[in-house]
């Protein structure tokens, strides 16, 4: 690990999307756009604000995973990964940088739809402020380990596209957003359990209603922190300095 | 300490279950430009990734500047361009060159330096998705180029550039080999293979011969590179 090579993949990473002007316009509207959508689609301030903490970080998490994903992909197919395998860089400098870079635009796009949300849809808000970014950001950053991690199993920019339905979707429509988890049936609920995105939801929902920062809260973060290290972790396993 | 830049020993590679380099051996001293011609799909390219060290190979041991290659003190001594241009498109030559010398611990004053000698002084503020095939082809060799390696590996350099731009390459092919590097160059280029000090023709991986041009015109009769290349394939087969 060196933290000046970590610095420059971020560096180069912003200054790449910095040239794609529309990729960084969507990347920090889109989530707002949603949330409005979404507060006049219910048209009630009460259950906009029932639903809207789960989708402040369902948005960021999905989109981060999307982008992950491409990004890592293109950086495989056109050999650059491939060059970057045979110089000084380690694998971890590489990803690190990846997600300092990710987490950024999650800070930005977050705090974007969170402040919108809060001010202007007329979210409310029981806990801190900080408390629901920290989350939300946790999330997008999930989001980016994960988009990270399966692209290595992705050969074409198509098949990377398509696992946001298998590794996505299912994350959201047992989260219990739709369905509350406790009203699930045992399978459903152990699947629950054991998608990260449950935890990120469950403590974005308690520190909507409630002030007090509890203990479950707190789990849930270091259980979504942990899932996003692993992945991580396991995506750095799958950046090989030797290929057939 | 060795006088060889680079000592293959019964290299063997294979990909995708097809052998692609069988049995392979020889040296290539230092301070050398040396050349490695074949048809297409002889196992050119599968054989410079062995000497960069991200190929899995079969068997045989690969020896660069000392060390088994792949091994971590290589990655800052060796400066290797891939065939396809492995640059990031989105940004331009300054900023694409800025990351890698940055990866490598390169000063900055280098940038500038292997631009120039790529010849892309003017166009060092374009993106490189935007560059001409034989322009975006040099920002490749560029980067190969940055910090000092002492072995340079080049896969096809000089593809789709005219000939004076290619003259200009071989000339600074030169100049870096009298300051002490060893280079390896591949090429289908016969023309190129005069310029080279050794020779090493592949076909269906394996080497067909490992000599300098002039002793390899003499030793097969022929008029030019081309011939002789031709002489030793019907003489293989």
């Amino acid at each position: 690990m060196n933290p000046a090579l970590t610095l420059a993949t971020t560096r180069r990473i912003l200054t790449q999307l910095r040239h794609d002007p529309r990729t960084v316009v969507m990347l920090v509207l889109v989530p707002t756009l949603l949330m409005v959508l979404l507060r006049y689609v219910f048209n009630s301030k009460l259950v906009f604000s029932h639903v809207a903490p789960a989708l402040l970080g369902v948005f960021p998490f999905l989109i981060m995973f999307l982008i992950a994903s491409i990004t890592t992909l293109r950086e495989r197919t056109t050999a650059t990964l491939e060059r970057l395998m045979t110089l000084p860089i380690g694998r971890l400098d590489l990803l690190f940088g990846y997600a300092l870079a990710f987490g950024a635009i999650a800070v930005v796009q977050v705090s974007l739809a969170a402040g919108v949300s809060l001010w202007w849809l007329g979210l409310d808000l029981a806990g801190s402020v900080g408390m629901l970014l920290v989350i939300a950001v946790l999330d997008a950053l999930l989001g980016m380990a994960l988009g990270l991690f399966v692209s290595a199993f992705a050969r074409t920019e198509f098949q990377a596209i398509q696992f946001m339905p298998v590794f996505v979707l299912p994350q959201i429509l047992l989260c219990g957003l739709f369905v509350p988890r406790g009203d699930m049936g045992w399978l459903l609920r152990w699947l629950s359990d054991v998608m990260p995105l449950s935890y990120a939801v469950e403590a974005l929902t308690r520190v909507t209603a409630s002030s007090t920062v509890d203990a479950v809260i707190l789990r849930n973060l270091v259980v979504v922190a942990c899932c996003a290290l692993l992945a991580l972790v396991l995506g750095a396993a799958t950046l090989r300095r030797r290929t057939p | 300490m060795t006088n060889s830049a680079l000592e293959v020993t019964g290299l063997r590679v294979r990909r995708g279950g097809r052998p692609v380099v069988r049995d392979l051996s020889f040296e290539v001293p230092r301070g050398t430009v040396t050349g490695l011609l074949g048809p297409s799909g002889c196992g050119k390219t599968t054989l410079m990734r062995a000497v960069v060290g991200v190929q899995i190979v079969e068997g045989g041991t690969v020896t660069v500047l000392g060390l088994p290659a792949g091994s971590p003190p290589l990655r800052r001594r060796i400066g290797y361009a891939t065939q396809n241009p492995a640059i990031y498109a989105d940004l331009t030559v300054r900023e694409a060159l800025k990351y890698f010398a940055a990866v490598l611990r390169a000063p900055v004053s280098d940038v500038d330096r292997v631009i120039a000698e790529v010849g892309l002084a003017d166009h060092a503020g374009k993106l490189v998705g935007s560059l001409s095939g034989g322009q975006h082809n040099r920002a490749n060799l560029a980067v190969a180029l940055l910090g000092t390696p002492e072995l340079l590996v080049l896969d096809e350099p000089t593809v789709g550039l005219d000939p004076v731009l290619r003259d200009e390459l071989w000339a600074l092919f030169r100049r870096l080999a009298d300051g002490g590097a060893t280079l390896l160059v591949s090429s289908h280029v016969m023309d190129e293979a005069a310029r080279c000090d050794r020779l090493l023709l592949m076909r269906e991986g394996t080497l067909l011969a490992d000599d300098a041009p002039l002793a390899l015109r003499e030793r097969t009769g022929a008029a030019d590179l081309e011939q002789a290349f031709l002489h030793l394939v019907r003489a293989a087969s």
